[in-house]
């Protein structure tokens, strides 16, 4: 009967992988892919958490009596789009470190960081 | 590139789930604008990659143990798809049973996201519109360069030559999907679709086609100081809706008061904050494209004035 646990398996690795590239690569532009992996396995945690057996889509209709869980829906519809909105954020920060160090690798700068001081 | 993929592929994952608006959503922007951003900047910041000469062993350990507990802890969870989860008992019954009546809107999505939980949303709209801000105001170039007509006009002849497929098939493509992002606006109430998935399809069609006829092109048509002052107004739309329903005597963002039938009330209410939604959502999605694409520009353009 465990495997009626699966979807939150898949949870995991997902946030794992995401989780792992986050603090193990230099990279900036990696670390910003890591989290919105991270990101999506969150997403995916919801979306299957409010899933029926049998149930459809939250639009009533004649002859449906069963419905998915609306409010997960709801709530993953406006974060995927503040998702975006704030991965812009970092991406426009991103861009900004590398104009003023010119590298986007974490060492670099830290290295150029412990000279200016 | 791959994360393309992904999000395409959660799309689906979505649609298999019942989460057919969710699915919307990450159709347009897992598959559509994070790309497009991801790969503007990397272009800006350059492709090249240091090898680490450090072995994260560390993190790994870290991440196993972490992921290890995790899973150990969802052996408590209620099964997938187990109607009696405790999840699917507090709040939504209520709204599956009664929104009929208090709402009227079928498409149970949209009455909790607009009405329900309108000021959660109003909210994440203020968030949305910071971003954007904030982007603007990173990316935000001092002094425009003058645009050479005679340039564009060379760029443009040299790009009808390539992609010529593309270009013909996205002319046709893109009314469609245009008139589309308004289906999704205005028809959220019944079917699956609303103000966060009309305004990024919007967006998409126009950064589609800043894509393939230039950049320049779609600056001319497309009027920058009139879409940012178009996303400050979605979000004033949506909090004066809420502040006209208090001067009516309700709750701030209670639409029931807007009309002397309730239902009429929440009807106008949805609809209107609906479409300031996706008036701030499409206009943010377009800066934050325009803004990383001048970047890119102005660094192709320097080496040239520096010479």
């Amino acid at each position: 009967m465990l495997i009626g646990l699966y979807n939150y398996w898949v949870v995991v690795a997902l946030m794992m992988t995401g989780f792992y590239i986050v603090i193990a690569q230099g990279n900036l532009i990696k670390k910003i892919a890591g989290l919105i992996i991270f990101q999506t396995s969150v997403f995916i945690f919801y979306i299957s958490v409010g899933k029926v057996d049998g149930a459809t889509a939250p639009i009533v209709g004649d002859g449906f009596s069963q419905y998915s869980n609306p409010l997960p829906h709801v709530l993953i519809l406006t974060a995927i789009v503040v998702g975006i909105a704030t991965t812009a954020l970092g991406l426009a920060l991103i861009v900004r470190i590398r104009e003023a160090y010119g590298s986007i690798e974490e060492d670099e700068i830290q290295k150029k960081d412990d000279q200016a001081c | 590139m791959l994360l393309g993929v992904y999000g395409l592929l959660s799309a689906s994952f979505f649609v298999a789930m019942d989460a057919v608006d969710v699915a919307f959503t990450e159709a347009s922007v897992g598959a559509g604008i994070s790309t497009i951003l991801m790969l503007t900047t990397i272009a800006i910041t350059g492709r090249s990659e240091l090898a680490s000469h450090y072995r994260p062993t560390l993190a790994l350990i870290l991440v196993l143990i972490i992921g290890g507990l995790l899973i150990y802890g969802t052996m408590d969870m209620p099964y997938f798809g187990f109607a009696e989860a405790p999840a699917n008992l507090h709040v939504s019954p209520r709204y599956i049973h009664d929104s009929m009546q208090e709402i009227g809107v079928p498409n149970l999505v949209t009455a909790v996201l607009a009405s329900y939980r309108g000021f959660d949303t109003f909210g994440e709209v203020v968030v949305i519109f910071t971003a954007g801000v904030g982007v603007v105001v990173l990316l935000g170039l001092p002094g425009r360069r003058d645009e050479n007509d005679a340039e564009i006009e060379l760029i443009n002849t040299s790009m009808h030559e390539q992609h010529l497929v593309v270009r013909i098939v996205s002319k046709v493509l893109i009314p469609f999907i245009l008139l589309f992002a308004f289906y999704v606006q205005f028809h959220g109430d019944f079917g699956p679709g609303g103000g966060f998935q009309a305004g990024v399809i919007f967006a998409s069609a126009i950064i589609l086609y800043a894509l393939l006829f230039g950049l320049s092109t779609a600056r001319r048509i497309i009027n920058q100081p009139l879409v940012q002052l178009l996303s400050g107004v979605g979000v004033l739309v949506y909090g004066s809706v809420g502040l006209v329903s208090m001067l009516n005597g309700g709750n701030f963002l209670d639409y029931s008061v807007l009309s002397s039938d309730p239902i009429a009330g929440q009807h106008l209410g949805i609809l209107l904050i609906e479409l300031g939604v996706g008036c701030t959502v499409a206009s943010v999605m377009v800066i934050i494209f325009f803004k990383f694409a001048d970047r890119k520009e102005a660094l192709h353009y320097k080496p040239r004035e520096t010479k």
